[in-house]
């Protein structure tokens, strides 16, 4: 009997019980909830043809729409990456007063309804808002109803994500790596430099590529500060929406569709990205 | 001598001084002044007329509706985020990794995109609409619609939360019950849940208050229609485009309340489920 | 090089890490710091390498004052407890970082030619490439010592290096480093709680209670003239009995052992009994051998059971002994602690066997 067929016949014991039940409820949840529904996005679109659905995306009001949500979910992450690293470094290695309300705080935009922080950040920013005013006076910037109102909504939106990825490696990072540095005679800014912000890149990398998949999508915090002018403030899920309005299915999810392979690809790019950066690690 | 010291990994005082001061600030533009706008605004015509705004018929139907919605998504994703953790966590099968992922994938997609996905299936043009056109169900632009939206948008909560926590704790336990002759219903719930209820817990609340403030899923699915199919965050929108601000703003605070709410007792559980780890090491 | 600490206080909080140590090492010597957990040595290898302060006291390495120098322009090497390499850097990156973020920088390829030296040197020249996660704990800790030479270090710190390895390994690396030093001559201090490893690598021990050094000796002297009794109980394998002494014999009762003669005043008393100082007779007695050790050699070791109390002995002579055979003892002497702290000696009062 060869080996294989005896390790066929070892009994498959499994130690904890419940795989069966577990298993079945997880994959119907997940097969109606998730896997359906994306597959009808999937197929829907082919309904033009490829013909129809290249043409469907090539109006220049589909690419507009979305390069300004690319563009703007790009611009908010690069702008909440230092601000994440910032926050993230007051709450694990400063002490002030006021730093664990800060730490609280920062889970704002997780918990706070988007059509909540749209309208709020519309007020904020209004020509006659709290900061709109003041910076309309002072330098002439208007900030709702342009691009970057966008920026600052979608900045508002991925902020968290940033500093609760870095936070716990930040914790975990200890002193050790720091001081080793200090006792081979490295200054503090080349062990900042060197080694910390290197130990920290991954995930740094990690929490701007959930920032951003969250930005792309975004849609109740934008929508009121956007203005929502065709060809210049119009976001990608507005454009969706509109779509549907005009009961236009195929059209809307080939928009859809597009988000989706746009997102993900980047999203591949920064993992590999992130892999190089890991290399050895693990 | 140690007023002089200052060890190997801190900073100047300076430094730090500037960099707690930075992050303070960016915490106050970015996070606190966008709250404190809500409640300004909605306050701006004094409190009557805020509580007026959220006493509206059309405002308690919209309140309403939001339970009903979080009434039935918060159990349902409960029950498949504690048997997808369970069954990853503690169980071997081919095929894992994929489920996680799938699992995860609703966080990275467009609530929009979410919303589409169900009236591509149930809208008037979908795969079923005809078939439950002819006998009279409504999908989209009904309750259910909005249910199964809300069900996607916040599908990952639960499971995300418990399942992390679930692995690190490893099987040793669930095992050592197993050899004791515990059932499996009594290995979850007298082994497995005492373990991971802080993090169950807050899953929950993320999951709640998610479901209560979903818009981009629920504004596609619900065709708007006053007293019917407006949820609380729709509502606001509905009234923010009407320009009754004063409304629209009274609608957002008591939602944004109800974030504080979440977030306070999420530090809180937190906190706990810290301090018991803290007290286990 | 050599350093001097003198008079080091460090309080944190209201606890008292360090209580005024001083210590002398001589240039390229060896020096263990043993003690249990918290007994400060961390803290005062810390202090040395500049990456913690003290409250009083200072340190001078050749006459030179540190206080107020950071650890950066301090010139000691340390490997840290657990070796904190840079995870994101090869082992080539590691060792060469304190080459390469000096203010004067070599040349790249004077910084690769002596990392290739240092490697070569602690054995390891294959791993140049791999990353820290890629090699074994015995690899990484050469890593951490290559790393920590490559600055030419006045003084090397090892804290706790050995505790990750397994114990196999751990016999041959101790050996090694104890060879590395003799070679490079540097002066080295090592912190361990293992006083076994501080015995066969330091020249001498400093053992540390409570925040104070006790007694700084050779390994030998230590064992054979404990300055307190914790140094006599922490060391070796002395079993320690309450007794009392009256006209220089000290009484062990209500224990049946022969009493020791001693040159204490009357009074309550501490009796550290190494193993040598009993020897086992087989045959029978009053006294029960419960474990055996190096059983086949000529002195074998073993546990004997007598009156109640479970002693380390030594066997003095006869047929060989079986765990659970019945045996009799004598006591050969002793070190005896008066209640005013006062060490002696002590010796039997007649070469006679117990019961």
């Amino acid at each position: 009997m060869s080996a294989t067929a005896l390790l066929g016949r070892r009994s498959r014991v499994a130690p904890v019980p419940g795989l069966g039940l577990t298993l079945g409820i997880t994959l119907a949840w997940v097969g109606l909830i998730v896997v359906i529904p994306l597959a009808a996005l999937a197929i829907k679109p082919w309904e033009l043809g490829v013909a129809g659905v290249a043409q469907s995306l090539a109006e220049p009001r589909v690419l507009s729409a979305l390069a300004v949500s690319f563009g703007a979910a790009l611009l908010a992450t690069l702008v909440n990456l230092p601000l994440g690293l910032l926050l993230a470094w007051a709450i694990v290695r400063l002490d002030f007063p006021g730093r664990r309300i800060l730490d609280s705080v920062i889970d704002l935009p997780f918990s706070l309804p988007t059509a909540v922080a749209g309208i709020a950040l519309t007020a904020l920013f209004a020509p006659n808002g709290w900061l709109g005013a003041p910076l309309m006076a002072a330098f002439g910037w208007q900030v709702a109803y342009t691009q970057a109102g966008i920026a600052v909504a979608l900045i508002f939106v991925g902020l968290p994500f940033i500093v609760r990825t870095v936070e716990p490696v930040l914790r975990d990072l200890g002193r050790d790596a720091e001081e080793a540095a200090a006792t081979l005679g490295a200054t503090r800014p080349q062990t900042l430099g060197r080694v910390v912000l290197p130990m920290l890149a991954p995930a740094l990398l990690t929490g701007a590529g959930l920032a951003f998949a969250r930005a792309v999508g975004e849609y109740g915090s934008v929508i009121f500060i956007a203005g929502n002018v065709p060809m210049v403030t119009e976001i990608a899920p507005l454009l969706i929406v509109i779509r549907l309005e005009q009961f236009d299915y195929a059209g809307a999810a080939a928009v859809g569709l597009a988000m989706l392979v746009l997102s993900f690809a980047i999203l591949l790019i920064l993992n590999l990205l992130q892999r190089r950066l890991r290399r050895g690690r693990r | 001598m140690s007023e002089r010291f200052r060890p190997a990994h801190a900073d100047a005082p300076w430094a730090r001084a500037l960099l707690a001061a930075s992050a303070v600030l960016v915490a106050i533009v970015m996070l606190v002044l966008p709250l404190a706008a809500v409640f300004a605004e909605a306050l701006r015509r004094g409190l009557p007329v805020a509580i007026g705004a959220i006493l509206d018929e059309d405002s308690l139907a919209a309140i309403r509706l939001t339970l009903i919605v979080a009434a039935i998504t918060v159990p349902v994703n409960l029950a498949g985020g504690i048997a997808a953790a369970w069954a990853v966590a503690k169980c071997d099968f081919p095929g894992k990794r994929v489920l996680v992922t799938l699992i995860e994938l609703p966080f990275s997609v467009s609530p929009v995109i979410a919303g589409l996905t169900f009236v591509l299936i149930f809208g008037a043009q979908g795969w079923l609409g005809p078939w439950l056109q002819a006998r009279d169900i409504q999908v989209i632009f009904a309750v259910p619609g909005l249910v199964l939206a809300t069900i996607f948008v916040t599908f990952p909560f639960v499971a995300r939360t418990v399942m992390p926590l679930m692995q690190e704790q490893g099987r040793d336990e669930e095992e050592a019950a197993a050899t004791l002759g515990a059932s499996g219903f009594q290995i979850f719930s007298r082994v497995t849940l005492p373990n991971v209820k802080w993090a169950l817990l807050s899953g929950v609340l993320l999951c709640n208050a998610r479901a209560m403030g979903e818009f981009g899923a629920v504004s596609v699915v619900s065709g708007h229609i006053r007293g019917e199919t407006n949820t609380m965050p729709l509502h606001v929108e509905i009234l923010y485009n009407e320009y009754q601000f004063a409304g629209a703003f009274a609608v957002a605070a008591l939602l944004a309340l109800l974030g504080l709410v979440t977030l306070a007792a999420k530090t809180m559980l937190d906190h706990a489920a810290g301090r018991r780890a803290g007290g286990a090491a | 090089m050599s350093i001097e600490v003198r008079e080091i206080v460090r309080r944190f909080g209201a606890t008292a890490a360090l209580e005024g140590v001083s210590l002398h090492v001589a240039r390229g010597e060896f020096v263990a710091l043993l003690g249990p957990s918290g007994s400060g040595k961390t803290t005062l290898l810390r202090i040395l390498a500049g990456l913690e302060g003290s409250d009083v006291g200072s340190v001078r390495i050749e006459g030179e004052d540190m206080t107020g120098v950071p650890a950066r322009e301090r010139r000691i090497g340390v490997v840290f407890q657990h070796y904190a390499l840079f995870r994101h850097m090869t082992v080539l990156d590691n060792v060469a970082f304190g080459l390469r973020v000096r203010k004067r920088r070599p040349s790249a390829a004077e910084i690769a030619r002596r990392v290739r030296e240092l490697l070569a040197l602690v054995q390891i020249p294959e791993l140049e490439r791999r990353y820290p996660e890629q090699i074994s704990g015995g690899q990484r800790q050469r890593v951490a010592l290559a790393r920590a030479l490559a600055i030419e270090p006045r003084l090397l710190l090892l804290d706790e290096p050995f505790g990750a390895l397994d114990a196999l390994v751990r016999k041959d690396v101790r050996r090694w480093v104890r060879g590395l030093h003799d070679r490079l001559g540097i002066s080295t201090i090592l912190v361990t709680h293992d006083q076994e490893e501080a015995m066969e690598m330091a020249d001498r021990v400093a053992v540390m209670e409570r925040g104070r050094i006790v007694q700084c000796d050779t390994a030998e002297a230590l064992l054979r003239e404990p300055a307190t009794p914790f140094v006599a109980g922490f060391l070796g394998e002395a079993t320690r009995l309450d007794c009392h002494v009256r006209g220089g014999v000290a009484h062990f009762d209500p224990l049946p052992l022969p009493p020791l003669r001693v040159t204490l005043p009357d009074g309550p008393a501490q009796a550290f009994l190494r193993p040598g100082d009993i020897a086992v007779h087989a045959g029978p007695g009053p006294c029960t051998v419960r474990a055996l050790r190096d059983a086949a050699e000529e002195r074998a070791r073993l546990v004997v059971e007598f009156g109640g109390v479970l002693l380390d002995a030594t066997m003095a002579g006869g047929q060989p002994v079986q765990r659970g055979a019945s045996c009799r003892m004598a006591l050969r002497g002793g070190i005896l602690f008066g209640a005013d702290g006062r060490r002696a000696d002590a010796e039997p009062v007649v070469r006679v066997l117990a019961g």
